[in-house]
């Protein structure tokens, strides 16, 4: 899907990215510990996150992660979003739920970036 | 045992202020763009960016201040991170996946869940750590550059 029927799914409002609304999205990590994305989401993936301080932004920017959707209503804060318009990594904001955000994408077509990981941490 | 080690192509100093999380990971955005410039190739550039940032966010967390020293040789690229803080008084134990003695506040910010140091060991080839308790730590990552 693109980031523009994203928006439409998750009636979610576009903070930063209004240029990128024709990006394609194919899969997600989600994840409210920054730890875990640092670990474990692929590179080109959409982060999902209720986390909304400019560490999120910058871990993204490390991973080159395709965008972020904050949850549950949170709105970034200012210099989230200023780091973000200055690295180009488009910011959504949602009122669902995590379960609900990752529930509503899913069905519409969107993979999870890795599906689990084993005992060692390997993911696959 | 000091290996005999080519003179370095690059070499760069950089410094990271302790409990400043304003500007936490500018070194390593800064690292992450002077590999792009030199043309290192995708997947080291993604590997250092991330052993880089882990270790940037542990000094912002955990230390007063710290030195990151880039340097770069034709078979190698080392990130050595000095810091001076209250060190660590069990390396193996910080080693340990899901140790951590974060405060809430780390926490909070989504960090201190112990998993640093060990996605540091995965994104690198070499990894040495020595610490002195009340004066600092010090991190080499090492990536080998030519496979």
């Amino acid at each position: 899907m693109t980031f523009r029927e994203l928006a439409d799914i998750l009636g979610a409002t576009v903070v930063v990215g209004q240029d990128c609304m024709d990006v394609t999205v194919r899969d997600a990590f989600a994840s409210d510990l920054l730890s875990d994305v640092l670990a474990f989401a692929r590179e080109g993936t959409l982060l999902i996150t209720g986390i909304t301080n400019p560490q999120v932004v910058r871990t993204a920017e490390m991973l080159e992660l395709l965008g972020i959707v904050f949850v549950r209503g949170k709105r970034p804060d200012e210099e989230a979003i200023k780091l973000a318009r200055a690295k180009k990594i488009p910011l959504f904001c949602t009122r669902y739920i995590m379960f609900e955000t990752c529930g509503r994408l899913f069905k519409h077509g969107l993979s999870g970036c890795i599906e689990r990981v084993d005992d060692a941490g390997k993911t696959s | 045992m000091q290996e005999k080690l080519a003179e370095p192509l690059l070499e760069q100093e950089f410094a990271v202020q302790g409990g400043d999380f304003i500007h936490a990971g500018e070194v390593s955005s800064s690292i992450k763009a002077i590999l792009k410039d030199i043309g290192m190739s995708h997947d080291i550039i993604r590997r250092v960016a991330i052993a880089t940032y882990e270790a940037e966010m542990n000094v912002v967390c955990y230390a007063r201040q710290a030195a990151f020293h880039l340097a770069i040789t034709p078979d190698r690229l080392t990130v050595i991170a000095d810091d001076e803080g209250q060190g660590i008084p069990d390396i193996e134990l910080a080693m340990q996946e899901g140790y951590s003695t974060s405060s809430r506040e780390i926490k909070e910010m989504g960090f201190g869940a112990g998993m640093g140091l060990q996605n540091i060991k995965k994104n690198t080839d070499e990894l040495r750590i020595s610490s002195v308790v009340g004066e600092g730590t010090r991190l080499e990552m090492v990536i080998f550059t030519r496979k």
